[in-house]
C-alpha cells in the first residue's frame, strides 16, 4: 500500500484507517479526530480499529453529552468521603483518560464548557480540579474522538475543539468498510518508541507551513498539527527524518478539509516565494507550462519541487462541496462557526444556577452534596457521642443538613428580526435594524438573550445572521446587506417561523419582530401578484398565530397603511408605526415585547 | 506542565507581549486582556509569564502570602503574630494562578476547610484560589465563557483587593490583590462591561500572515516539544535578561514622572475618543511610564504614549452603532489624527 503517496485514488476508507494508526502513536500530541457522519458500523468499525492500534492499557472511554463537570474533572467522592468521615477525592474522567483517548459522543451539542475543559486537558496535558473542596492538578495526556452528528451546516463541535484535533474526517458519504490495514499493534508500538526521534528537515517545514498560507489556512494550530503528523507519519514507515511523502500525507489529512481558498493559478509564483530558502537540490522549476488556470490540469502533471508536491496533495484532498464553495469565491461556512449550540443547550439541560439553600431536594433543587456535608460537619462529634455504638468513622448525615442548589428555569430569548428588504427603503431600513440589533446586544449581554436576522427581498428570504450573542459575528454578516426587489412577506414570515421553531426546540422563547410595510407582492412561489402575495401573507401570518409566537409588527412605511395594521392583527401581534424609527427607538420597542414574553414564559 | 514555552522564544504578537510586560513592571495598570484568533499562542504566552517574575518577598508561614513591607494590607493572622514579634519572611515565587472553567466558588473564594471539620468537628478556613492570587496574577483562560455568578465574584475582588467570605458560618476576610488576566475569542460571546472595565489593557492578537514568521512559531514549537529541557535552558539566557529588564523597569518606576505636555495629549486623546471619566488617562499616564521605564528611557514622551495607547483605550470607548469601524481603527483613526500621520 502506498498509503504516503499524494494520490487522489485513496480510497476514504483506506484513508480513515490510516487516520486511525496515526492516532493510536500519539494521541495527545495529535489532538485527536472529528467524525462527521451518523452513528453505524462504518464509524463503530473506525472505533474498533482505533482501539486495536491503541496500546491495550490505554484507556478509551466514552464521553456521554451531559456529562457533569464533577464527573468530567474529578471532585468528591461521596461515597468514599461517608465512609472515611473526610473528604475523599476521586478522579474525572480526564485524568482517567490519561494516555488514552476520550471520545465525545453528539459532539455537535457538546455544551461550550465541556470543550473547554477538553482544550485545556490537550492544551496543558493536565486537568486541574478546583471544586468540591478538592484541589488538584493531575496528568490528562490525552486524544479526543469529537462523534459529530450534526446535519446542517452550523450544527458542529466548538471550533475551539476542532481547532486542536490534527484530523477532521467525515463519513456522510462512507458506507463500506474497507480492508483492514497493512499496519497493526506493533508497528504502532514501533512507531511509537520511533517517534521522540523523529527529525523535521526546513525543506518539509516551509512546504507544509507554505502550504496552510496559500490554502488559506489560518490557525498556527494546523500548522503545528500538519508538523506532527508528518512525523507521526515518519515514525510509523520506520524513517527517522520526515520524507515527502510524510509531508503530502500531513498537509493532505489536516490542510485539506480546512482549506479556506484556492491557490492562485500555477503560472503565478505565489508572494511568498521569495522569502523561501531555497530547496538544495530542486530541480528548475517547472517554466514549460501553459497558462492552465484549470486544477484539474495541474493535478495530471506531477509537481517537482516539495511544496509544490504537499500543495498539490493537500488540494485534491479538498472535500468536493468545499471545494465547489471555493471555486465560486464564497468563504466555506466551517470557518465561521462557534460553539454557539453548546451554549444554548446549557442553558436548556437545566437552567441557571441561582443559589444553594438549605432543603429537601425536589424538581428544580438538586441535592447539593458538598454543603450538606458541610452542614453536617460541625455536628459529628455530638452525634457520635448520641449513638456511640455506631461505626465511629461514618459521617451522621440528617435530614435537617440537607442543602438544595436551586435552578432557576430558563427566561432566555431568541429575537428575530425579520425584515424587508425589498424596494427603495431597503438601505435605510436595513440600516435601522442593524443598529437595532447591535443596540439590543450591546445592551442585553447580562440577559444573555441572542438575536437573529432574517431579510426577505425579491423572490427569497434567508437567515443573515443566526441566533447569536457575539457583536462580532453580528457586525460581520450584516456589514453588507442587499437590498431591492418585491417583497415576498409570506415567504419571510416561513423563514423567521422555522428558525423559531428551531429556537423552540433548542429550549430558548423565540420572539419575531417584523420590519415591514406590510404590502406584499410576491407569492410564495415566487410569482408577482399583489392579491395572490396578500392573502398568502395573511394565511402565514396567521400560522404564526396558531403557534403562539409572540411577535411585534413594526410598520416602516412613511405613510402607514391599512394592510401593516391587518397583517399584525392576523398575526396577533402588537402594531408599532415607526415612519421615522431610529434604532435606539426601535430596540426599546422590542424590548418591550421581549420583557412580556420573558414574563409570560418564565 | 512542568516548563512552560519560554517567554523570550515566543515570535511576533508584539503587543500582547508589550501589554504583558507592562503589567509585570507595574501591577498598577491593571490586568491583561487577551481577545482574538485561535491558535496565536495567547495561553502560551501567559503561561510563559511566570518564569518571567522576579521572586518576591512574602511572610513566611502566611496563608496569603502578605508582603512583609506592606504594613497597611496584612492580614488578620500576620497582624496578631506581628504584636508577638518580628514577622519571619522569605522569598518566594509570584503565583500565576489558573482559574479553570467549571471551578466551583467554593473554590474560588475559600470555603469550611471540610477535612478539619468532618474529622475533628472543627471551624477552620481554607483558602481558595483568590487567595492563592494574592500578589500575584490571576490567569481566566476563555474568560468569556466563565460562569455569571463565577464573573460577579471577580468583579467585586478585583476592584476591592479583598476577599470577604461570609458562608458556612465563616466570617472571613483577607487580601486578594491580584492582575486578572484573560483571554478568549470574540466570536464566542461578549464580555460583560463590567468584567472589561476591570482590565488595564486590552490586546487583539491577529494570526501571522507572514511566512517566515510563521515557519520560525513552528519550527522553534518543534525543537520545544522534541526536548523540553533542552529548549527551556537555551532561552533561559534571553528570559533571565528579560527578568533583569523588567526588575530594572520597577526601580526605575518611581523615579519617572510623566510630563505636562505627554499629560495633556493624553487627556486630548481621551477627548477626542469620549472615554468615560478619567480612568483611561490614569491607565494611559501609568502604562506609558511602565513602558519607558521597561526601555530604560529617562523621560516618559509620546513615542512611549503612542505604543500603549491601543491597548489601554481600544476596550474603553463608547459603543457607536453608527460607526462601523472596529475599536482599534477609531483609536488609530484619532492618534493620526492628533500625531499626525
Amino acid at each position: 500500500m502506498s498509503e504516503a503517496a499524494p494520490d487522489p485514488a485513496l480510497d476514504p476508507w483506506t484513508t480513515a484507517a490510516l487516520v486511525a494508526l496515526l492516532l493510536a502513536i500519539d494521541p495527545h500530541s495529535l489532538g485527536g479526530a472529528s467524525l462527521r457522519g451518523p452513528a453505524g458500523p462504518v464509524r463503530d468499525a473506525w472505533l474498533g480499529l482505533l482501539r486495536a492500534c491503541i496500546p491495550p492499557q490505554a484507556p478509551m472511554r466514552r464521553l456521554p453529552i451531559g456529562v457533569s463537570e464533577g464527573r468530567l474533572l474529578g471532585g468528591l467522592d461521596l461515597a468514599a468521603t461517608l465512609r472515611a468521615g473526610r473528604p475523599i477525592g476521586e478522579r474525572g474522567v480526564l485524568a482517567e483518560a490519561d494516555g488514552g483517548v476520550v471520545v465525545a459522543a453528539m459532539a455537535e451539542r457538546i455544551l461550550t464548557t465541556t470543550a473547554a475543559c477538553l482544550s485545556a486537558a490537550l492544551d496543558t496535558g493536565t486537568v486541574t480540579t478546583a471544586r468540591d473542596g478538592i484541589a488538584s492538578v493531575n496528568p490528562a495526556r490525552i486524544g479526543v474522538v469529537a462523534l459529530d452528528e450534526g446535519i446542517a451546516d452550523d450544527e458542529r463541535p466548538p471550533v475551539a475543539l476542532l481547532d486542536r484535533m490534527a484530523f477532521l474526517l467525515d463519513f456522510t458519504e462512507l458506507t463500506r468498510v474497507g480492508d483492514d490495514p497493512d499496519y497493526g499493534l506493533d508497528d504502532v508500538t514501533d512507531a511509537r518508541a520511533l517517534l521522540p526521534r523523529v527529525t523535521l528537515g526546513e525543506e518539509a517545514l516551509s512546504a507544509l507551513v507554505g502550504t496552510a498560507v496559500v490554502l488559506g489556512v489560518d490557525s498556527l494550530r494546523a500548522s503545528l498539527m500538519a508538523m506532527r503528523v508528518a512525523k507521526t507519519a515518519a515514525a510509523l514507515n520506520g524513517r527517522s527524518e520526515v520524507a515527502k511523502e510524510d509531508a503530502a500525507l500531513a498537509a493532505r489529512l489536516v490542510f485539506g478539509p480546512r482549506a479556506t481558498r484556492l491557490p492562485p493559478p500555477h503560472d503565478q509564483p505565489p508572494e511568498e516565494q521569495p522569502e523561501e530558502p531555497p530547496p538544495p537540490e530542486e530541480p528548475p522549476p517547472p517554466t514549460d507550462e501553459s497558462d492552465q488556470p484549470s486544477d484539474e490540469q495541474e493535478e495530471q502533471e506531477p509537481p517537482q519541487n516539495l511544496e509544490d508536491l504537499v500543495l498539490e496533495a493537500a488540494k485534491a484532498s479538498i472535500p468536493p462541496g468545499l471545494l465547489e464553495q471555493l471555486r465560486a469565491g464564497k468563504p466555506p461556512q466551517q470557518s465561521r462557526g462557534s460553539g454557539k449550540a453548546g451554549a444554548m443547550q446549557k442553558k436548556g439541560a437545566r437552567g441557571r444556577p441561582t443559589g444553594i439553600r438549605k432543603g429537601a431536594p425536589q424538581p428544580g433543587a438538586r441535592l447539593n452534596l458538598v454543603e450538606t456535608l458541610r452542614a453536617a460537619a460541625p455536628w459529628q462529634r455530638l452525634r457520635r457521642a448520641e449513638q456511640p455504638d455506631d461505626n465511629a468513622s461514618r459521617v451522621h448525615v440528617r435530614s435537617d443538613d440537607f442543602h438544595v442548589t436551586r435552578f432557576r428555569p430558563r427566561t432566555e430569548t431568541t429575537t428575530i428580526f425579520a425584515v424587508d428588504a425589498s424596494g427603495s427603503a431597503a438601505a435605510s431600513r436595513l440600516a435601522e435594524a442593524k443598529g437595532a440589533v447591535e443596540l439590543l446586544l450591546a445592551d442585553c449581554y447580562v440577559r444573555r438573550d441572542q438575536v437573529a436576522v432574517i431579510g426577505f427581498r425579491g423572490t427569497t428570504a434567508e437567515i443573515l445572521l443566526p441566533p447569536t450573542r457575539s457583536l462580532v459575528r453580528a457586525k460581520r454578516a450584516l456589514a453588507g446587506l442587499p437590498g431591492g426587489g418585491g417583497t415576498p412577506i409570506a415567504t419571510g414570515l416561513g423563514v423567521a417561523m422555522a428558525l423559531a421553531d428551531q429556537v423552540r426546540r433548542r429550549g430558548q422563547t423565540p420572539t419575531i419582530v417584523m420590519l415591514t410595510d406590510g404590502r406584499a407582492n410576491v407569492g410564495r412561489d415566487g410569482s408577482g401578484g399583489r392579491a395572490k402575495a396578500q392573502a398568502e401573507a395573511m394565511e402565514a401570518a396567521k400560522q404564526m398565530r396558531l403557534a403562539g409566537l409572540a411577535s411585534l409588527l413594526v410598520d416602516i412605511s412613511p405613510r402607514p397603511a391599512p394592510q401593516g395594521q391587518e397583517l399584525a392583527g392576523a398575526m396577533g401581534a402588537r402594531y408599532v408605526a415607526l415612519p421615522y424609527a431610529d434604532a435606539t427607538l426601535l430596540s426599546q420597542a422590542v424590548k418591550v415585547v421581549t420583557a412580556e414574553t420573558g414574563g409570560r414564559n418564565g | 506542565m512542568a516548563q512552560p514555552f519560554p517567554f523570550s522564544a515566543l515570535v511576533g504578537q508584539d503587543e500582547m507581549r508589550r501589554a504583558i510586560i507592562i503589567a509585570a513592571v507595574d501591577p498598577q495598570v491593571g490586568g491583561v486582556l487577551v481577545f482574538g484568533d485561535r491558535g496565536t499562542g495567547k495561553s502560551t504566552a501567559v503561561r510563559a509569564l511566570a518564569a518571567l517574575l522576579p521572586d518576591m518577598e512574602v511572610v513566611d508561614g502566611c496563608r496569603y502570602g502578605c508582603d512583609p513591607g506592606d504594613q497597611a494590607r496584612l492580614c488578620s493572622e500576620c497582624r496578631e503574630r506581628q504584636m508577638q514579634g518580628v514577622l519571619p519572611t522569605r522569598r518566594a515565587r509570584v503565583p500565576v494562578v489558573d482559574l479553570p472553567l467549571g471551578a466551583s466558588e467554593d473554590r474560588v473564594v475559600g470555603a469550611l476547610d471540610l477535612e478539619r471539620a468532618l474529622s475533628r468537628g472543627e471551624k477552620a478556613f481554607e483558602p481558595g484560589l483568590l487567595a492563592r492570587a494574592h500578589r500575584g496574577f490571576l490567569y481566566v483562560d476563555e474568560v468569556n465563557l466563565l460562569e455569571d455568578h463565577l464573573v460577579d465574584l471577580l468583579i467585586d475582588v478585583a476592584a476591592s483587593g479583598e476577599n470577604v467570605v461570609e458562608r458556612d458560618g465563616l466570617s472571613v476576610r483577607h487580601p486578594a490583590r491580584f492582575v486578572l488576566v484573560g483571554s478568549g475569542n470574540p466570536e464566542e460571546g461578549e464580555l460583560r462591561p463590567q468584567l472589561l472595565d476591570r482590565f488595564g489593557l486590552c490586546v487583539e492578537v491577529k494570526t501571522a500572515t507572514d511566512l517566515a514568521t510563521r515557519i520560525e512559531v513552528v519550527r522553534r514549537r518543534d525543537s520545544y516539544e522534541r526536548d523540553p529541557t533542552a529548549f527551556v535552558a537555551s532561552w533561559a539566557e534571553a528570559d533571565a535578561t528579560l527578568r533583569q529588564a523588567i526588575l530594572d523597569g520597577r526601580s526605575r518606576l518611581k523615579g519617572l514622572e510623566v510630563g505636562d505636555a505627554v499629560m495633556e495629549q493624553a487627556a486630548r486623546l481621551c477627548l477626542s475618543l469620549g472615554t468615560d471619566g478619567v480612568r483611561a488617562e490614569l491607565a494611559l499616564m501609568r502604562a506609558s511610564r511602565a513602558w519607558a521605564a521597561f526601555t530604560g528611557a529617562d523621560a516618559v514622551t509620546e513615542e512611549h504614549l503612542k505604543q500603549v495607547a491601543p491597548p489601554v483605550l481600544r476596550h474603553r470607548l463608547r459603543r457607536n452603532v453608527l460607526d462601523d469601524a472596529g475599536s482599534t481603527t477609531r483609536v488609530e483613526r484619532a492618534m493620526a489624527e492628533m500625531f499626525g500621520a
